[in-house]
């Protein structure tokens, strides 16, 4: 063989082979290990992207594909007079009305109730033009004027379970009507619950007279878009605004990114964790073969060609794992379309089961990530095999290369810990947390570079130990002398004992805060709510007829209502209580608090809407409720609120009424007097209620509302434990390969210790004091990073992402299980591995190396 | 969208009414009272060229030919509809469909050798769709028809293909058909409705097509009807035409036809360049088919020539009269519309414009 030729193709694929046909396991993790980081990276990307197109074609079923849309600030809706002003701008060729209302038959059926003009319809949002059976084409007599005839989509009518020509009673704005199903929606989209009625029908038996809460409007060809929007810009009233396809999408998009971005991130991590899996496998195999190299070595073979190798098995490992977490991942994602829905839990698309999307350009951008994972897991080792000396390699065994007596430098580490740190401080970048996430990935690699240092510190103790037992202290000076070794085994468990228990202590803080605060936000014994309450509620002579029930001791009439006050954000929920500044804190759970001046209207904000809007506790804020369109209020604190991710202001009751006119309320929260059954209360005050108002109104104690408050908590993070305990198993089987694999390669030095006198029983509980040492510094390591992750989860992704603050909770049970397990893990790996190796004929082992 | 004589359909029963009944539990809605057409009611100006809201139907119905620069001939039509369906009255809604107005435009070109042709339609209100009383004062989005204080009528309907922008200037009193404006269309007394007409008009103005504006200059015909009842239950269709005698005389002649195709009712009127006004009773009219033209689209066989003879005082005269060309067909059956043909005729020493109804299939009542 010429001196600089590398490796034959015959000579590397025997050198490979042999290696994996000896060590099949080992091989077969590292290239599942790739295989599920790709897999789970590939299905969260394919069931979000399945999502967003879902949701995006829902999106244009509603707005009917008109080209832009004026919507409502609030369901109020905003004055007709509106709608000549936008049909006879520049660049419209045609506006077309609706009224738009959230209503429910009389089996408690839910959907959209849309009035429209079908003669404006037609031209604008065809897809909402109603089709009776037997009619091919859109019906031009004067039946199209049928005042009380309801056109539903696919799904309101499957849900609804009647033939055309039923009557059905429909529940809107607290009024009741009864409507005659004329017929069906054949190009609403599924998905959609969607009726159709007549606009002045929709005006007259709904209560919506000279409102409205929506303008279709198709642009004319040609039209200059920016243009027209400015110039419609201009014309609306606070209580409208102009919401294209765009910006109802990015809305979406928005509301859902940072969740993604999350889920996105825990699949990146999985496979990481992949990555320091394959850095294991093939550290192992390189030590292993060290005298191979060495021989190799030494018949020529340049230390460019033995990178070169190494390079090539972990392009391999990484090739096949990628290929198969292809497959895995398709799979993965219609499983999870299936269970879980678009959103994997998380509550954002309502839209049920989308079509699974394929994206063959993101299929292999995380699938090179997997082979770039591989090769950088496989670098180390590489470098490591090419720079061994050929004559001490020849004669070596499973130890350490380097010199057992100069102990290793964590500077590298430090400086990766000190610059994740510095990156937790950063900005969200285009309103994500990517500084955060690029900190906890420094924060990794520095704790797992770490790792033989902090082996030391860790095992130092036991060294002062007087007298331990022979297999202690051989177990001790063995983690002593090859720190490098005990520091390959640990990665892969810091790496992921870490990541789960970031994930763990974010989760449980997350759920004890929530818990916390629905204990907090939900003071009263029973709660009402007018559900969809659109321009409807209680009078204030109901109210006070409620009030007066003695079954109840007190009670607190509150409203609530959306307000959008910028374009391209989700509304905010404006609600009205009573909010008496000196008890508030009884009431709100505030994190911040301001005075304002004498006689102001004090506004008190939620955080995320604090966060969102960049608002302080003191500060003025413009809402635009009230008769001259705007009303000045003053921030007079912040409080902590997970309900309304895009923001809540609550203002006093007497307030909000004095500001808008509105003396009507939607929810009551109420103190019973004692010994009354929540019950009783419920059916008094629905005696009180019109029937239309009692049939859309519901009551809850707040033990019930915690309990669905929870389960949606739990529901939206069940994807989190789910890619956590992947996390974990995978990290788990890999500390177990990785000491079966390091105790066989032991078999010489096993060989020594029976031949100096020590028992077969005693190198077994070498073993497994090895083991569970390395479990224990593993386990102390994973929580130490962990919690430093979690930090950063809980003070920087969580407020980046979804403007929320939190108080940590440390998870100690689930710190104990983790720690035991992991001992416990280890040594039994360690023990079983070493059963084998030990079994041979002492004698024959030693044999090996003479 | 609708001829003028299928705006009858809309007279028909509809469904409408017990459907709000059972809207509004309890108590009866309200139905559109509709006033009748009587004879000896006396026409007044200019507030009958407005609105008359009350009223089931009505109709402004400008008919005429163009000539362009280069010496071809256009047909051209604009012509707008109001209707009062029968909703609920008690609607506070100002969406309440309670009045209805559509318009249609078409433009006969021969080069073209088609009817090129748009419409619109909308609920009365907020201005974008009116038909106001007082004068001739409607508007429908982007279209308009309406009559300047000098008596000029003013008319704009734009369309994808074509855009009309033209006036209309009287050069003849008013023409009251049947008696002093009150005309007979069945053999009912109350089958009828006021009708007057302004023949010869001196019409100038531009004709838009493919973006090119060309100014044109030409004679047009305004036809006014309003009513509440008008066909008899046997029609299923409708022949009318109106000539522009070169003398200046006006002929004006329709048949009500039956299934088989025979005359129901007939009428019309001949004023001659002198003034004199002969009526026509239901014998005085008799149209004959000289050529069928059948529409490749709809198979529909159209009586495109035809020999139209009135009884006058002197004796029976014959009009014959024939298309500017054959495919005038107007079908709007795309946009859920009737089929029908209207056109831009000759007769020697006259031109006007012909419709034929119910040749596609009856008209649905």
């Amino acid at each position: 063989m010429p001196p600089d030729r590398a490796l034959s193709p015959t000579l590397l694929r025997w050198m490979m082979l042999g290696e994996w046909r000896a060590r099949p396991s080992r091989v077969v993790l590292a290239i599942m290990a790739i295989a599920i980081g790709v897999a789970l990276g590939l299905a969260v990307h394919i069931v979000n992207r399945s999502a967003l197109d879902e949701f995006a074609r829902a999106v244009r079923t509603v707005s009917g594909e008109s080209d832009l849309q004026i919507h409502a600030v609030s369901p109020a809706g905003f004055p007709e007079g509106l709608y000549p002003q936008v049909a006879r701008a520049q660049g419209v060729a045609m506006a077309s009305p609706v009224v738009e209302l959230a209503a429910r038959t009389d089996t408690g059926g839910q959907f959209t109730l849309l009035g429209v003009d079908v003669l404006r319809a037609a031209a604008v949002t065809p897809s909402l033009i109603g089709r009776r059976p037997g009619a091919d084409t859109f019906d031009s007599s004067e039946a199209v004027f049928q005042a009380d005839a309801l056109f539903l989509s696919q799904d309101a009518f499957q849900a609804l379970g009647r033939p055309v020509g039923a009557r059905v009673t429909v529940t809107a704005a607290g009024r009741s009507a009864e409507l005659q199903i004329a017929g069906t929606l054949p190009a609403a989209a599924s998905g959609q619950a969607l009726g159709v009625v007549d606009i002045a029908t929709a005006q007259w038996l709904f209560g919506q007279i000279g409102q409205l809460q929506r303008l279709d409007v198709r642009l004319q060809e040609g039209a200059d878009r920016a243009r027209v929007e400015n110039e419609l810009g201009r014309l609306l009233p606070r209580a409208a605004e102009l919401v294209t396809a765009e910006t109802e999408a990015r809305r979406s998009d928005n509301l859902s990114r940072a969740y993604r971005v999350n889920l996105e991130m825990l699949a990146m991590v999985a496979l990481l964790t992949g990555g320091f899996l394959v850095y294991s496998a093939q550290s192992l195999s390189v030590a292993r073969r060290r005298p191979q190299f060495a021989l190799l070595r030494v018949l020529g073979l340049k230390p460019r060609g033995m990178l070169r190798q190494v390079l090539i098995e972990g392009a391999v490992l990484g090739v096949t794992g990628a290929g198969l977490g292809i497959l895995l991942g398709v799979g993965l994602a219609a499983l999870a379309l299936n269970l879980f829905g678009g959103d994997l839990g998380g509550g954002y698309f309502a839209a049920d089961r989308p079509r699974l999307v394929f994206t063959p350009v993101a299929a292999v951008v995380i699938a090179s990530l997997g082979l770039i994972v591989a090769l950088a897991g496989s670098l180390l080792p590489a470098l490591e095999a090419s720079r061994a000396q050929a004559a001490v390699a020849l004669k070596a065994g499973a130890g350490d290369a380097g010199d057992p007596r100069r102990a290793p430098m964590p500077w590298i580490s430090v400086a990766l810990l000190g610059a994740g740190a510095l990156a937790a401080f950063g900005p969200p970048v285009g309103g994500l947390p990517l500084l955060g996430y690029l900190s906890i990935a420094l924060m990794l690699a520095g704790g797992v570079g770490a790792m033989p240092w902090l082996a030391r510190v860790l095992i130092r103790p036991l060294r002062r130990l007087r007298n331990p037992a022979p297999p202690v202290a051989l177990a001790v000076a063995r983690l002593w002398g090859a720190p490098r070794q005990a520091a390959i085994a640990l990665c892969g468990i810091v790496a992921s004992t870490s990541l789960m228990v970031a994930m763990a202590v974010m989760v449980t803080s997350f759920r004890g805060s929530v818990d916390e605060w629905l204990v907090q936000i939900l003071p009263s014994d029973v709660y009402m709510r007018i559900e969809d309450a659109t321009g409807g509620g209680i009078p204030p002579e109901v109210q006070a007829r409620i009030a007066a029930l003695p079954q109840l001791e007190a009670v607190d009439f509150r409203q609530e209502a959306p307000l959008r006050l910028a374009p391209d954000r989700p509304a905010v929920r404006l609600i009205a209580r009573e909010l008496d500044p000196a008890t508030i804190k009884e009431v709100l759970p505030l994190v911040a608090r301001a005075d304002i001046p004498v006689g102001a209207v004090a506004a008190w904000v939620s955080e995320p809407m604090a966060d969102i809007y960049r608002l302080k506790a003191g500060q003025r804020l413009t809402l635009p409720i009230g008769s001259g369109g705007t009303t000045q209020v003053w921030v007079a604190g912040i409080w902590r609120d997970y309900s309304n991710q895009f923001g809540a202001v609550a203002l006093d009751s007497d307030d909000y009424t004095r500001i808008t006119g509105d003396r009507l309320r939607s929810q009551a929260a109420m103190d019973l007097a004692s010994g009354v059954r929540p019950r009783a209360v419920a059916e008094a005050i629905r005696e009180l209620l019109p029937p239309a108002v009692a049939r859309q109104t519901d009551f809850a104690e707040p033990r019930n509302l915690r309990a669905v408050a929870l389960q949606i908590f739990d529901r939206s993070f069940a994807v989190t434990y789910a890619l956590e305990a992947i996390a974990i198993v995978v990290g788990l089987t890999g500390v177990a390969a990785t000491f079966s694999a390091q105790t066989l390669a032991r078999r010489k030095e096993f060989g020594m210790l029976r031949h100096v006198g020590v028992l077969r029983r005693q190198i077994v509980l070498m073993l497994a004091t090895e083991g569970a040492l390395l479990g224990l510094v593993g386990a102390v390591a994973g929580l130490a990073l962990g919690v430093a992750m979690s930090q950063v989860l809980i003070h920087v992704v969580n407020p980046q992402s979804f403007h929320w603050t939190m108080e940590t909770r440390l998870p100690w049970g689930l710190f104990t299980i983790l720690t035991l397990a992991l001992a416990v893990t280890s040594a039994g790996a360690a023990v079983l591995a070493g059963r084998g190796a030990v079994s041979s004929a002492a004698v024959q082992a030693v044999r090996e190396d003479w | 969208m609708f001829s003028r004589r299928q705006l009858l359909a809309l007279t028909a029963p509809s469904l409408l009414l017990p459907g709000i009944a059972a809207s509004q539990r309890g108590d009866a809605p309200v139905p559109p009272t509709y006033p009748q057409v009587r004879p000896g009611a006396r026409l007044s100006f200019p507030a009958d060229h407005g609105s008359h809201p009350e009223f089931r139907t009505e109709w402004w119905y400008v008919t005429g030919w163009l000539r362009a620069p280069d010496g071809a001939d256009l047909g051209f039509q604009v012509t707008f509809f109001r209707s009062r369906p029968q909703v609920d009255q008690r609607n506070p809604s100002a969406f309440a469909p309670k009045q209805i107005i559509f318009a249609h435009a078409a433009l006969s070109d021969p080069g073209a050798g088609r009817l090129l042709h748009d419409q619109r339609i909308a609920r009365a209100g907020f201005g974008l769709a009116e038909a106001r009383s007082g004068d001739a004062d409607l508007v429908l989005d982007d279209w308009s028809l309406r009559r300047d204080p000098e008596g000029l009528f003013r008319t704009h309907a734009g369309a994808q293909e074509f855009a009309l922008d033209l006036v209309l200037a009287p050069t003849q009193p008013i023409l009251l058909q049947g008696q002093s404006g009150y005309s007979r269309k069945g053999p009912a007394p109350e089958q009828a409705s006021y009708y007057y007409s302004l023949p010869h008009l001196k019409v100038s103005g531009a004709v838009t097509r493919a973006g090119r504006r060309v100014d044109v200059t030409g004679e047009a015909w305004l036809d006014r009807e309003w009513s509440s009842t008008l066909l008899d239950a046997r029609a299923v269709g409708w022949d009318w035409v109106g000539l522009n005698l070169d003398d200046g005389g006006a002929l004006t002649a329709f048949q009500v036809r039956d299934e088989s195709g025979q005359a129901v009712w007939t009428g019309g009127s001949l004023r001659d360049a002198a003034g004199r006004f002969t009526e026509f009773g239901p014998r005085d009219v008799r149209f004959t088919t000289r050529r069928l033209w059948r529409s490749p689209r709809t198979n529909a066989a159209y009586p495109v020539e035809r020999v139209v003879e009135v009884r006058l005082p002197g004796g029976m005269r014959a009009f014959s009269i024939r298309p500017l060309f054959d495919d005038q067909e107007l079908d709007s059956r795309a946009s859920g519309g009737p089929v029908y043909w209207e056109g831009a005729v000759r007769t020697d020493g006259g031109r006007g414009y012909l419709e034929l109804t119910g040749y596609a299939g009856a008209l649905t009542l």
